[in-house]
């Protein structure tokens, strides 16, 4: 058993998208769709390409292209410096693309979790008034 | 785990408690005469909601001759705050926005 302080986790959102593979696989890397769904970035489809994406809240993420095959899988490094360890993120972001008989399934897994890490970006304060939306919606749907 | 969720969500589930809580947040450390002039309620009700934050341990309270200071406790917020549901949240909302960018690349 891993112990607390180097346990990692990860999360993993799955979809059925009722689109071709090779239609997302044009939104998950040309940058002006990405631009459009996730953030603005410097994205290029090149194994090793390093690039930012730069979030509305301020935040850049240090990004590294690692894993390329077209039309199914994309993987790329998702980092958040930070001089608060809690709040230093070093994870990876993998994309899966599975054709369906109605589109695609597509699988976000992203891993390098730690238990001790506060938050996934921005500062708690900054992060409040998203996350106050977030809450709504949460309790909207809990009754 | 689900009673410290619990009870988080029901004290910020009220909007002018909200308000509070995000005005402390936004502002830092504030007296209740402040807080109310901000507040489209009363300074008793501005003092009951800000015990009910306190209960959450929410905020903290300062005694200083006879103000009373408020602050807000973001680490009451950690139990929301994990990383692994915070960012499920993130993605789904990001799918979201990828499904609605390919509906208009169909056109």
């Amino acid at each position: 058993m891993n112990s607390p302080a180097t346990e990692t986790r990860s999360v993993v959102v799955e979809r059925d998208i009722p689109h071709p593979p090779e239609k997302i696989w044009r939104a998950l890397t040309q940058p002006h769709l990405i631009e459009e769904w996730l953030m603005k970035n410097d994205f290029e489809p090149v194994v090793g390409h390093r690039f930012n994406l730069c979030g509305d809240w301020g935040g850049v993420l240090d990004c590294e292209v690692l894993a390329i095959e077209p039309n199914k899988t994309l993987s790329y490094t998702w980092n958040f410096a930070h001089d608060d360890a809690a709040y230093n993120l070093k994870s990876v972001v993998t994309f899966t693309l599975t054709p369906t008989s109605t589109g695609t399934r597509l699988r976000m897994e992203q891993s390098g979790f730690r238990p001790d890490q506060k938050q996934a970006y921005g500062g708690a304060k900054a992060g409040w008034q998203k996350f106050v939306a977030k809450l709504e919606q949460v309790l909207a749907r809990a009754d | 785990m689900p009673n410290a969720h619990d009870v988080l969500f029901r004290t910020l589930a009220d909007p002018t408690r909200r308000a509070i809580f995000e005005r402390l947040c936004r502002n830092g450390e504030q007296t209740v005469a402040a807080l109310t002039a901000r507040a489209k309620v009363s300074q008793p009700a501005v003092s009951k909601h800000l015990g009910v934050l306190k209960q959450a341990r929410l905020v903290r309270d300062r005694h200083e001759g006879r103000q009373t200071h408020y602050s807000a406790q973001l680490g009451a917020l950690a139990p929301l705050i994990d990383w692994t549901s915070q960012m499920a949240g993130f993605w789904q909302s990001r799918f979201d926005d990828l499904e609605d960018l390919l509906k208009r690349m169909d056109q």
